[in-house]
């Protein structure tokens, strides 16, 4: 008793530090090989283990002693028993990757579906974290107006971040430059996938594009869709700077398109949808036609060359001189899925989703007027468009391209396939 | 008894101070909360850190060392609260500083401007020495502070400090 009161503040500043740091290690996960795990199994592992691993450790010295110098009746048989079971299991092997292959590529062809922004809730910004070190922002939107975690907020120019805690009537904002935060990231250039990450400084960083890929300063980046919060397509930045470091991968800072510092509203994503293509009435198509209806178009071919067969003349394949053969911008019957998603026509997908409410096209920035259908009828008109040809099996891509909206260079789809 | 007549009985000039109920509690929501909202309009309001500097003055002037270990560890985490750290983080950090604050405000005169600058640079280092040490080896983030930075921020939060601190002297109440 004494001892305590003779060290009294002592006392109260050890309570109060072990029990922040119990506090702390309850709730902090540390990432290890096997995934996430609470610091305080870790420090309660650590501190058991060192027994544990010292019992094991000459427990099996000795069994090893046994096993592998005493005990070693019947091993010249059992390695020939191993060494055929081997063989079998390379080819079981060989053939496994064949099935898994296919099984991607009919994956690819028959669950290929697109996200689009179907509604989104204005919300203004009140207020930050208050600390350099966390990239949040409140917002005055809540559960009340539907807002839940992990839905995505933007701004007409393009991503902010994700909801990372909701309230009543205000929501806690991951801003994209936290060192927390992670976007599913494609390089509008090169079609290069990564991931936006936020650094300490409150930067973003693109992650794991390989050295050896050419990326420039002034690269568009996109989203990606990969992360199921944002919707492909939404403008992330623009690279400001590669260093090639030694590491295997680039170090590619991004400016983003926001300004994350000056933001006073923002808009969240509150509801978006997955379109599976609509493909009725086309006839059998092809499953490179499917694939060439989502994918980037092949780059531009000169007049009357044929961009599926360079060095051919159009005529020979069917398709018009200087066509892209299907963008999904020329296909709109086919994915358009609502008349107002149809009728939305060559504007950037983020300045639709600007417009506030319902219905905004996030995920096709090259949208472009469709002669007879898209821009009037509306889905009902899409068999028409295409319905009333023979049921002859066609190439799907025969209209003239149009430049994509964002942008982007073009890009075959083999080519993109191939990544 | 407390602390400070344990080690000064020989130092009347030395003055303890208390603050009413409705100061210890509302500055502290007031000062974060202005610290929360103002960066929306001033980004680089930012870069203060109003929590450490009112757990720096409330230490000092109460030289106490447990109420000192207290106001830091109430301040720090409330400011846990707003992030999506986990709590303890700033905690321990203002804790820490808190304790030390109230330490050497009864060992040294932290009346005067140039010392009150002088401390409250030394304890914004303590700070966010404290708080890289936790991130990268409680929590195995990989920090790297920027030191230049740090230092223009330990400077603009010492210059804070000196106004702001002149400012709250007319809430102290003479124990």
């Amino acid at each position: 008793m004494n001892i305590f009161s003779r060290h009294k503040n002592t006392v109260v500043l050890a309570t109060v530090l072990l029990a922040q740091f119990l506090a702390l290690a309850v709730q902090v996960k540390r990432q290890t090989a096997d995934g996430p795990v609470r610091v305080i199994r870790l420090l309660a592992v650590s501190a058991i283990s060192p027994f544990e691993r010292l019992f094991i450790y000459s427990g099996s010295n000795i069994r090893g002693i046994w096993a592998n110098y005493i005990d070693l009746r019947n091993v010249r048989h059992d390695n020939l028993r191993l060494k055929a079971e081997s063989e079998q299991m390379r080819l079981d092997r060989a053939r496994e990757q064949e099935d898994a292959r296919q099984a991607r590529r009919l994956q690819a062809l028959l669950e290929f579906k697109e996200q689009w922004i179907d509604k989104t809730v204005a919300a203004q910004v009140i207020g930050t974290s208050g600390m350099e070190t966390s990239r949040l922002l409140y917002i005055d939107k809540g559960s009340k107006d539907g807002i839940k975690a992990d839905m995505a907020v933007i701004t007409p120019n393009g991503v902010v971040g994700k909801i990372l805690a909701v309230y009543g009537d205000t929501s806690q904002v991951l801003m994209i430059n936290d060192p927390t935060s992670g976007v599913g990231a494609t390089l509008v250039n090169s079609r290069l996938q990564g991931i936006a990450k936020g650094t300490p400084e409150g930067e973003i960083q693109l992650n794991y594009i390989m050295s050896d890929e050419p990326v420039q300063a002034g690269d568009m980046l996109i989203t990606s869709g990969g992360d199921h919060v944002f919707p492909k397509g939404l403008t992330i930045g623009s690279v400001a700077k590669v260093n090639t470091g030694r590491s295997l991968f680039l170090e590619i800072k991004v400016k983003p398109i926001v300004e994350l510092n000056r933001l006073e509203e923002v808009l969240v994503i509150t509801e978006q949808k997955l379109r599976a293509p609509d493909t009725t009435g086309l006839g059998p198509i092809r499953a490179s036609d499917i694939l060439a209806q989502h994918l980037p178009g092949v780059p531009q071919t000169p007049a009357g060359m044929d961009p599926l067969h360079p060095g051919q003349p159009a005529a020979q394949s069917g398709t018009q001189p200087g066509t892209q053969p299907g963008t999904p911008a020329q296909n709109a019957p086919t994915v358009g899925g609502t008349a107002k998603a149809a009728a939305t026509t060559a504007k950037p997908a983020t300045a639709q989703a600007g417009t506030n409410t319902t219905n905004s096209q996030a995920t096709k920035p090259q949208t472009t007027k469709q002669p007879t259908a898209g821009t009037t009828a509306g889905p009902t008109a899409a068999p028409k468009a295409t319905g009333s040809k023979p049921a002859t099996p066609k190439p799907i891509a025969t209209k003239p391209a149009s430049p994509n909206a964002d942008g982007a260079k073009p890009k075959s789809a083999a080519s993109e396939g191939a990544r | 008894m407390r602390a400070t007549d344990l080690s000064y009985t020989s130092r009347e000039q030395v003055e303890v101070y208390r603050f009413s109920w409705i100061v210890s509690i509302g500055l502290p929501l007031l000062m974060v909360g202005l610290q929360a909202y103002v960066p929306v309009r001033l980004h680089y309001f930012g870069v203060f850190d109003f929590g450490l500097l009112l757990t720096i003055f409330f230490a000092v002037s109460r030289r106490s060392q447990v109420s000192g270990t207290l106001t830091g560890a109430a301040i720090g985490m409330l400011q846990d609260g707003l992030t999506h750290s986990p709590f303890g983080l700033f905690g321990i950090a203002k804790t820490l500083v808190g304790y030390g604050a109230s330490s050497i405000g009864i060992r040294i005169d932290v009346e005067n401007p140039g010392s009150r600058f002088l401390l409250t640079f030394f304890f914004y280092g303590v700070h966010q020495a404290v708080f890289l040490a936790i991130q990268r080896e409680l929590m195995g983030q990989q920090i790297h502070l920027n030191p230049g930075h740090e230092a223009g921020a330990a400077v603009a939060n010492s210059l804070m400090a000196v106004f702001l601190f002149a400012l709250l002297n007319r809430f102290k109440i003479r124990d």
